[in-house]
Parts: structure tokens; C-alpha cells; sequence
């Protein structure tokens, strides 16, 4: 556990660097998380996906399975790699703001 | 994530080159990154009413324990061992012969003596001997016994999640003893103080609250199987209805809730969709037992019994007859040598009677659960599905005897029969390496998180050398097993020390070869990769 100041705000971050709690993200957290898994800067391409991530979360719970963020918004597995070169579900799923899947995965 | 060093790196660094320079009882644990789990996060442990939530960890000097925590350790070890006869036995007739050393995966993989069955067990065995015996208690460490101190509780901690509960060891154990089992009453002894791991604890609270590791709730579960049902339609032309909790229906279906979410345990999956389907099954799934793997079976007997609860539950209000389980591993330990006990008796089930072709599993007659490799290698016996193994030419197979269904329930013959049906390159791996002496992936019994990976890579060192040699001898480049920490363990380790093997459940083969009645002309497997000679095919 650990914390970071993020515009003059403490975020607690846990282990793994996600945040622990959701309700606390923000655009400026984002743009933290992104230099953190190597994302230069947050395109539009970016944020079609973190806003998607982020509905989905907000409907079902948990992160979409990572076929379906491809075929949902339209990319392949390369493009979606290239864009968070860190991995949908490190990558994408923290900046999105969403905690890490745990279990058989 | 701590930095993991590279292979060649990783094999110089272990202790088999150095004696080392305490004994061992002097010496105290070092959690360097990478070989170690985080500890369980407070919310999860008060979702299922476990001890001691707090925030703290390993690294920390204070570990936070409760003041009374030496009591409560030893009085968790006087009540299972009038409880558990066999904790008893284990602890008294070890004659550390030494015949199990160097047949842990941990061992072969890191060369730490602590991490030999035998040394592991003799943690909790000092603190037995000390404490419980005559001898101990007279002679202390001259007779091998120890105080229980903080230090102590520290390398429990440590090696008790330094050992996946395989039960290789035991295989070689002359006097039977499971250390699988010891290490399972260590972890419970670790729960009752609040030391254990947030990978076990964080999925055994979601399991508890929402029926599955992953949390998914059931519009969740309904979204990811339409996406499943969609890819089926594309690839097959074929839509498919699977039902959730449907009353009257003859079978209950119970998957491990990986295969839901992550590849390639959904390819999987899909396999057996299109197998249900094709056959024609009357079958429903549940969103309520939608989890096939016990994540409580790493924390406690108790624990494992609440959670397995929702599968007897489900299918009484269901009415079904009988039960089929997916490709899981653990959940087999559990459903084959602890469920009808434990959460039984299951005799408002039948004995499960496969509709296609009459053959009754006799076997699953107690538990009124097969296997579903036992389905399929049957429905291949009596010849009540075409094939085309074709399908799959673009695979060279081998296959990972997962621990638990090799070791626990025998499954040896079924998922080897169906993958010599379904593709026509099938290679075994050594035969000291396979079968009941099939060698961990380094990551089950909860232990497959990522700050572990170092611990991961050591650990399934032993398989991926199996592993290595059939992808050079015969250039195997498709590892396939039945179990979903398999299919969430194996594709780094085998990136790492193999690279160019890719990993698949037994069904995503049957998937593929499966000759489905009114299917499009199939182009792609269940990947979406052209199947073989489809290129040429299209340049005639």
C-alpha cells in the first residue's frame, strides 16, 4: 500500500499500483497511470477504450473479457497491445481506474 | 511487479552450488520481491469472517498479529490433530528417508532446502514436537523441536505458500504421507492469526458473495456467454442457446469461472458449448454455482465446505439428475475426495447415465459428478460424434497431466483418448514427468499471482524441461491440460523457458475437430486463425 499525491490530492494506490478506490479516479489520475505503464499520452484511440472499460466496469462489475474490448471497439489484439503496451488488463484496467482480476487468470 | 531476471540468470542463482552456512532453524527468511505473495486485503477477510483483518506486510517487522497469537497457534494444532488422525500419523512417522528431496517442482527449481517436502514438513513438525511429544518437549533441538515464535510463524508463511499442494511428494513417499495436507493444516493454522494471501482470499470472498473467483455477477456471466455464442455463430454458422438456472433440466453444468473471462480457457469452453450443443444434452448452467474451483480448499476444510456448498444447493433446486464439472484442477480434489462427505450425501442425484449412449458412471454413483473429459472420451468410444482431427494439423500436442485430477482422481486415460481422437499429432512427454508423476505448473493452489513470478518460473522449471524436450524432438508447440490455472500459469512459463508453445484446454481440440450437424464450411479454429490448408484452398 502506498500513497501518492496526484493535483494536491492523496491517492492510496495497492500493491500492484491500482487504485483503491474507484470512486476516487479522475482524468488527472489517468494521465498519472499512463506515464506509469508506459503510455506517451493519451490519445483519443486511448480514451475510447479507458471510457469503455470504464462503462463496462460500471455496468457488470469487472472487467470485459479482452477479445470483447477488441471486437466492441473495433481493434486487434496488436493495436490494443500497442496502445498499452503494459497489457489490456495491467495497463488498460489501471488507468481505467478498475481493480485487478484475481483467480484462475 | 518485481523485475524477474532472465533464464539463463535464473538457473545460476540457486542453492545447490553452496552448503549453507546455518543450520537451518538459524536461519531466517528472506522475502526478496518476487518470491512471495501479498497479503490478503482487510474487505476480503471481513466478507468471509476471517480473523485478524488488517493492513500489514511480510516485509514489515511487525506483522501485526493478534496478542494472544502463540494460544491461538497452538491450541488450532492440539484441536486438528484430535481431529485430523492422519495430521497425526504424518507428524510421527516421517523417518526423513529423503525419498521426496528432490521430487518438489519448488526444490528442483530453486535448490532452497526448505523448499524439500520433508524440510518443509519438519516446520510444522518442530513446533509439533515441541509442544505435543515427550521427546520434544525433554530434548528440544536435540530432538528436532523448536518454540513457536514470530520468526517461525514468518517461514510458515513463506514456504507453506512455496509449496501448490501437487502431491508429487507423496507419490514417493514410502509411508504415504501427504505433505499436500500438512501444508493445507499450515495455511489453516496461518488463517486462524489473519497471515494469508490476498490471491486466495480476495476469490474465496467474491466466491462467497457472487458464486465465482472473479466476482462476476449473473448479468455478467450472461454478457460473456453471449459473446462466446456469438463467436461459436461466426466461426460455425451455428447459434447455440445455452440456459442459465433452468428448472427440470437433466444435467448441471459447472465450469471453472476462468473459462468465462480469460483466454485461452474460453476457447475452451466453447469447445464444450458446441459439444453440448451438438450432442444435444439436456443441460443448464448456473449463475449461482458458476464456480467449479474451491479457492477455500487453500484456506481452510471449513472454507472449502462453504464455498462447495452452492454446487448440491443448486442442483437440488434445480432438480436435476446429475452433474457435469468443466476443465478445473483443484475443484477435483475437492469434488472426488471431499464433497460427498463434506457436503453430501449427494443421493437425490443419480447415478450419472451419459443419454447418447447408456453407459452409467458407476464410479460417480456417490457424488452424482463426472468429469466432463469422461463425457466426451465415452461419447468418442461409442462413436456418437464425427470428427475431424484434420482440423487440428497445425498442432503438435502434448499433454499436462493437471495435478489434481491425475493425482486426485486418477484421470489419466480420458483426456488422452479424446486428444488421440481429435488431432493426429499427439506427443507424450517423459514418463517421469507425466501421468501421477506429472510435475506442477508452478502457480496452482492459489499461488499464481504475478509479484510470485519469479517463484513461478522456479517452480515450473521441471514441466517446461518436459516441456522443451518434445518441442525440439518432435517440435510440439501446443501444451494442452484440464485446468484453468494450467491455462493462467502456463502461457508465461512457457513464454519464459519455451517460447513458441502455446497452451489450450482438451475441449478447444474437440471444438475444432467437431463436425457439428448443418455447420458452415469451417475456415477458421476456434482462435480464429485460418485453419490448415485453408490458404491453399482459396488460391485453386
Amino acid at each position: 500500500m502506498s500513497f501518492v499525491e496526484i493535483k494536491g490530492q492523496q491517492i492510496e494506490l495497492d500493491e500492484d499500483g491500482f487504485i483503491v478506490e474507484p470512486d476516487l479516479w479522475s482524468t488527472d489520475i489517468a494521465e498519472y497511470f499512463a506515464k506509469e505503464e508506459e503510455v506517451e499520452e493519451l490519445t483519443e484511440q486511448h480514451w475510447k477504450i479507458i471510457n469503455y472499460l470504464k462503462d463496462y466496469f460500471k455496468q457488470f462489475g469487472i472487467a470485459p473479457m479482452v477479445r470483447k474490448v477488441c471486437k466492441d471497439n473495433n481493434v486487434s489484439m496488436q493495436e490494443l497491445y500497442a496502445l498499452f503496451p503494459t497489457g489490456p488488463a495491467k495497463g488498460a484496467c489501471k488507468i481505467a481506474g478498475l481493480p485487478k482480476p484475481t483467480g484462475c487468470v | 511487479m518485481a523485475k524477474i531476471a532472465k533464464p539463463a540468470e535464473l538457473l545460476k542463482n540457486t542453492g545447490f552450488d553452496s552448503v549453507p552456512q546455518t543450520h537451518w532453524m538459524d536461519t531466517p527468511v528472506d522475502f526478496r520481491p518476487g518470491t512471495w505473495l501479498f497479503p490478503g486485503k482487510a474487505e476480503s477477510l471481513i466478507a468471509v469472517d476471517l480473523p485478524n483483518p488488517r493492513k500489514w506486510s511480510p516485509e514489515d517487522a511487525d506483522w501485526k498479529l493478534p496478542p494472544n497469537w502463540k494460544e491461538i497457534i497452538l491450541d488450532g494444532m492440539r484441536e486438528r490433530l484430535q481431529r485430523y488422525r492422519s495430521f497425526r500419523v504424518f507428524m510421527d512417522s516421517c523417518v526423513r528417508c529423503g525419498a521426496c528431496a528432490d521430487k518438489c517442482h519448488f526444490y528442483l527449481g530453486s535448490g532452497d532446502p526448505r523448499n524439500m517436502p520433508v524440510l518443509r514438513a519438519e516446520l510444522l513438525r518442530s513446533v509439533y514436537l515441541y509442544y505435543f511429544t515427550p521427546t520434544g518437549k525433554t530434548l528440544g533441538r536435540f530432538a528436532g523441536a523448536r518454540e513457536l515464535t514470530e520468526d517461525v510463524i514468518k517461514e510458515w508463511f513463506y514456504y507453506f505458500h512455496q509449496c501448490t499442494e501437487c502431491r508429487r511428494c507423496s507419490v514417493f513417499c514410502p509411508y504415504g504421507i501427504d505433505t499436500a495436507e500438512i501444508t493445507m493444516i499450515g495455511r489453516e493454522l496461518l488463517n486462524l492469526i489473519g497471515c494469508n494471501i490476498d490471491w486466495i482470499v480476495t476469490p474465496v470472498a467474491n466466491c462467497y458473495m457472487k458464486g465465482n473467483h472473479l466476482g462476476i455477477q449473473p448479468h455478467g456471466l450472461v454478457d460473456s456467454m453471449d459473446f462466446l455464442v456469438e463467436n461459436i455463430q461466426d466461426i460455425t454458422g451455428i447459434k447455440i442457446e445455452p440456459t442459465f438456472n433452468r428448472k427440470g433440466a437433466e444435467i448441471l453444468y459447472v465450469p471453472p469461472s476462468g473459462d468465462i473471462f480469460a483466454d485461452p480457457g474460453t476457447f475452451a469452453l466453447m469447445g464444450q458449448l458446441m459439444l453440448f450443443h451438438e450432442t444435444g444434452i439436456d443441460y443448464t448452467l448456473s449463475t449461482y454455482a458458476s464456480e467449479g474451483g474451491n479457492f477455500g480448499s487453500f484456506t481452510s476444510m471449513e472454507m472449502a465446505k462453504r464455498l462447495n456448498a452452492k454446487i448440491y444447493a443448486e442442483a437440488k433446486r434445480l432438480g436435476v439428475k446429475w452433474i457435469i464439472g468443466g476443465e478445473c484442477g483443484h475443484m477435483w480434489r475437492v469434488i472426488h475426495q471431499f464433497m460427498d462427505t463434506m457436503n453430501g450425501p449427494g443421493d437425490f442425484l443419480e447415478t450419472p447415465v451419459n443419454p447418447l449412449t447408456g453407459t452409467r458412471f458407476e464410479h460417480a454413483k456417490a457424488t452424482g459428478m463426472i468429469h466432463v473429459t469422461e463425457f466426451t472420451a465415452d461419447l468418442i468410444h461409442e462413436g456418437k460424434i464425427k470428427l475431424d482431427p484434420s482440423r487440428n494439423d497445425n498442432v503438435k500436442v502434448t499433454f499436462h497431466d493437471s495435478c489434481n485430477p491425475s493425482r486426485a482422481m486418477g484421470l489419466l486415460e480420458e483426456p488422452r483418448y479424446i486428444l488421440n481422437k481429435v488431432c493426429n499429432h499427439f506427443y507424450e512427454m517423459p514418463e517421469e514427468t507425466i501421468r501421477e508423476n506429472t510435475f506442477c505448473c508452478g502457480g496452482g493452489s492459489g499461488l499464481g499471482a504475478d509479484e510470485n513470478m519469479e517463484m513461478r518460473m522456479r517452480g515450473g522449471l521441471p514441466r517446461a524441461n518436459a516441456v522443451r524436450y518434445v518441442h525440439e524432438k518432435f517440435g510440439v508447440n501446443m501444451l494442452s491440460c484440464v485446468c484453468a490455472i494450467d491455462r493462467a500459469t502456463l502461457p508465461p512459463l512457457m513464454h519464459y523457458w519455451v517460447p513458441k508453445v502455446a497452451v489450450c484446454g482438451v475441449h478447444e481440440l474437440v471444438g475444432n475437430a467437431l463436425i457439428m450437424k448443418g455447420e458452415m464450411k469451417r475456415k477458421q479454429n476456434l482462435r480464429f486463425e485460418d485453419l490448415p490448408g485453408v490458404e491453399e484452398d482459396g488460391n485453386e
